[in-house]
């Protein structure tokens, strides 16, 4: 541990597994001025592990949260900052950054000491260079914030190390210089010129490693020279310590290899996370469990929307929105209860078919964050009017981003209403755990034979994917045929 | 550590309902099954098993309490110190204190353990500094406490490995004919290893004095007993040719209590007993393990209700052999000892490289020296600049 400077502690993201090099906040437990004890839980934290909480280190006043809930973040990475009250060190934890020495692992500290290599995985990143034991202090802060490269610094002459130096407090804006390990942070600038801090956003995952040996690497690392941007000439491509001495020298040459990227030209790399990272994983889940069968229907629904027209005048669904999306939910409810099978799930663990019986009908709807489907519970016992205000309802919630978990959570069956986007069709993925979803495309006027002569009709296309372990092509069949008989002749639905 | 993810170890099965009826399945109370020891009801109610009398002074049954709560604190304090980044990694027995105390307390002076990575209870009871525990989890030693002087072996974290060790051994102390009895420990998922069917098929052909204790805690990382064995663990020893017994492991009295009479019966000959103790990890496998996603939330609920501690706590407030000043003290050590550890921990020195070279052999080789020699030229050529 090193002295501390004042009694501001920061809390750096620990590896909370084995060899894992980032984690997303999800939520902080504790505020700017709140008051917190040794082991309090001061956020949760979800790695590609475990959602974890992580106790506090310190007991103090939070003085600040470096990074807001639902950020990537580099382990290592100051996460929040403590005012402990104390002048001088705190028991336990480890201190404040401090010029000439971050704490980082391996590296020399102010007084001498090398920081343990304790609680940290081996990282991918090959980010940090360790600071040699003599000669000047230069540290590099490969994982702090605003990370700058001093053109000045390059090729100067001096005997300091020729590489990365950093000036903390400088803003000045990143640059790239190809072969610098601190051009991958400088690179998500670029991109992301109004962004916080570097180290939130994730490190780039580049091709495969390159070939070098261990001495060779470290040699390198320590230099600040990044392997991937080095030519190998030794045996299989290998890198050797010459072709990095190379690569220094030409680095260091005047002048050339310094661009700039501007804000908003090149490639731009998002942060998998959130609903984005969810939705992810939901549609690989669904795809490569369920094997999708889909088919298609197209439909004269003139009928309908005629029958739409009077509907809406009636005094029960005065004040509701009758939307031809109401029509599809209402006959796949009647369908869903004539084909009990289709509103059902697969249950692998205990080797069964759950056939649900009551429906919870999920609505696929596109909101800023991206992609939520709430359900409405138990709509089969709904009267039209009760689905139309339930259905407004759900959609306006999603949009404005305020579903609640449990609305997102036991759907049974999904519509997707593509064609409010004007397309027609699709082949839709299950949402995960159910078997059946239905797409239903735009309403067109078409030419349609009707009655032995050519009409302008208005037709829609229904497009219906099933999980073909649940549902054999003779039930997706006649379920998609019979959503489609009541869409074309609504009258047939007293028959159901 | 790494080791830790490739084990298997396996722990408790839940007694499948259909073959054998666990204590307390699907309910707070465990009902007492024929098979199982207890002398220490959920509820804290004192009962008598015919084989098993414990005499037992009320200091000692204070004492026990002690660990218990002490080794529980270890235990969260280690757990919070590695989600700061002080430890690598850290296994907790959260849940398991009562069956490594009472296992612990019943070892005698001269008798050898051999622990998993898990009996940080047991090391308490064998006069273990939590500390030299805490630098093996944080990584700046291989454990810092003489295996001898302790009766304590170092930690081992291939599963089951220590099993052959132990029965090793103790064929050693039977060739001294010494009077001394060697403890193993092993979880459930361990007794689907090789080498723990071997030792155990050495240890009952030479009447070696060794006990197995398995601390089935139902889950051999995330695998579930029952995928692991179709019959109660402490029936398989009878196939070895000794005698197997299940212990309620959450009752520290009915684990010590049938310790003793195993460890004795090994230190007269009467060769290796498994003991089953039946209990449940109620917290992660390590701390990089998350058990949401492979058991319910209700499970652990249950199990709350079968707290070690809890129940010892009401037995004596209850029977008076305690009051409201002792469970206080008890608590404000334990918070001494959590400081000590926490502030010991952080504060561990670093290991030099050329540590390594240190415990090879009791004495230097030249062949070592030379390579040490080469080590520190290497690392030395790092300093320079110029190499």
């Amino acid at each position: 541990m090193t002295q501390a400077t004042g009694a501001l502690r920061q809390f750096k993201l620990p590896d909370v597994g084995e060899g894992l090099t980032e984690g997303e906040i999800l939520q902080w437990l504790v505020a700017v001025g709140d008051t917190v004890a040794v082991n309090q839980p001061l956020c949760e934290v979800e790695t590609a592990k475990a959602a974890v909480e992580l106790p506090s280190p310190y007991a103090g006043r939070v003085v600040e949260l470096l990074f807001d809930a639902g950020t990537m973040v580099d382990v290592g990475t100051p996460i929040i900052t403590i005012d402990t009250g104390e002048g001088s060190e705190a028991p336990g934890g480890d201190p404040a950054p401090e010029p000439g020495g971050t704490g980082l692992i391996g590296e020399t500290n102010a007084n001498g000491r090398t920081a343990v290599l304790v609680g940290y995985g081996p990282r991918n990143t090959e980010a940090r260079r360790r600071p040699r034991r003599t000669g000047d202090a230069v540290a590099a802060r490969a994982t702090s914030p605003q990370p700058v490269l001093p053109e000045a610094d390059y090729g100067s002459g001096t005997d300091r190390p020729p590489l990365l130096t950093t000036a903390p407090d400088a803003r000045t804006k990143p640059v790239r210089h190809g072969g610098l390990e601190v051009g991958r942070q400088a690179e998500a600038h670029a991109v992301r010129d109004d962004a916080a801090p570097a180290a939130a956003v994730t490190p780039g995952r580049r091709g495969p490693r390159p070939l070098a040996k261990p001495p060779v690497r470290k040699y390198a690392k320590d230099c600040g020279v990044d392997l991937t941007q080095v030519a190998g000439t030794g045996p299989n491509g290998t890198i050797t310590r010459a072709d990095v001495d190379a690569f220094r020298t030409a680095a260091a040459a005047p002048a050339p290899a310094l661009a700039v990227v501007p804000a908003g030209q090149g490639e731009q790399r998002i942060p998998i996370k959130g609903v984005r990272k969810h939705t992810a994983a939901a549609m690989v889940a669904s795809a490569f469990t369920a094997p999708h069968v889909t088919e298609f229907l197209t439909v004269d629904v003139t009928r309908m929307m005629k029958l739409r027209r009077r509907l809406a005048e009636r005094p029960e669904l005065a004040g509701v929105k009758v939307s031809p999306l109401l029509f599809v939910a209402k006959a796949l409810l009647l369908a869903a209860a004539r084909h009990p099978m289709v509103n059902s799930s697969w249950d692998e663990g205990s080797q069964e078919i759950v056939v649900h019986g009551q429906v919870n009908l999920g609505i696929a709807a596109a909101t800023p964050r991206g992609l939520v489907v709430p359900n409405i519970k138990d709509a089969g016992r709904l009267s039209l009017a009760e689905l139309a205000g339930a259905l407004a309802e759900l959609t306006e919630t999603a949009r404005a981003g305020r579903t609640a978990p449990a609305d997102m959570t036991g759907g049974t069956i999904t519509i997707t209403n593509v064609g409010v986007f004007g397309v027609d069709t699709g082949t839709p993925i299950l949402n995960p755990g159910e078997s059946a979803i239905l797409a239903f495309g735009a309403i067109r006027e078409m030419p349609w034979v009707h009655k032995g002569k050519v009409k302008p009709r208005q037709v829609t296309q229904l497009a219906l994917s099933f999980d073909h372990r649940i549902i054999d092509g003779e039930l997706g069949s006649r379920f998609l045929a019979d959503v489609g008989a009541l869409l074309a002749d609504p009258g047939a639905a007293l028959a159901f | 550590m790494t080791a830790l993810r490739h084990e298997t170890d396996a722990d408790i099965g839940d007694a499948t309902e259909v073959v054998d009826p666990v204590p307390g399945a699907g309910a707070p109370h465990l009902p007492q099954q024929p098979d199982l020891v207890q002398l220490l009801t959920p509820e804290g109610e004192r009962v008598e098993h015919p084989e098993y009398p414990l005499d037992i002074s009320d200091d000692e049954l204070r004492g026990l309490y002690r660990d218990l709560a002490l080794v529980r604190r270890w235990d969260v304090e280690a757990t919070a110190l590695q989600r700061q980044g002080e430890l690598g990694i850290w296994a907790s027995l959260l849940g398991q204190e009562a069956a490594q105390v009472g296992a612990g307390r019943a070892l005698q002076d001269g008798d050898m353990a051999f622990p998993t990575y898990r009996e940080h209870g047991v090391a308490w009871a064998r006069g273990v500094d939590p500390l030299h525990v805490m630098s093996l989890f944080r990584g700046v030693d291989n454990g810092g406490w003489n295996p001898v002087e302790r009766g304590f072996n170092l930690y081992t974290i291939v599963i089951g490995a220590q099993c052959l060790h132990a029965t090793g051994y103790a064929m050693g102390v039977q060739r001294d004919g010494a009077e001394n009895a060697v403890l193993a420990f092993l979880g459930d998922g361990a007794t689907s290893q090789g080498e723990v069917n071997e030792a155990m098929i050495f240890a009952a052909s030479f009447s070696a004095p060794v006990v197995f204790f398995c601390q089935n805690n139902q889950y051999a990382i995330s695998v579930p007993l029952e995928r692991q064995s179709k019959v109660p663990l402490y029936q398989r020893a009878a196939g070895f040719g000794f005698p197997g017994v299940r212990v309620d492991g959450n009752d520290v009295l009915a684990v010590l209590a049938v310790t003793r009479n195993a460890l004795r019966a090994a230190r007269e000959g009467q060769g290796p007993t498994f003991i089953e103790a039946f209990t449940y990890r109620m917290g992660a496998h390590t701390t990089s393990d998350d058990p949401t996603r492979y058991r319910l939330a209700d499970e652990v609920e249950q199990w709350k209700l079968r707290d070690p501690i809890a129940r010892l706590k009401a037995y004596l407030s209850r029977s008076g052999l305690a009051d409201a000043a002792f469970f206080d003290g008890v608590e404000a050590e334990a918070d001494q000892l959590a400081a000590r550890i926490r502030s010991g921990t952080v504060d561990m020195p670093d290991p030099r490289p050329t540590d390594m070279f240190d415990a090879v052999y009791a004495e230097q080789t030249p062949h070592l020296a030379a390579q040490r020699a080469a080590f520190e030229a290497y690392q030395a050529s790092f300093e320079g600049g110029e190499h």
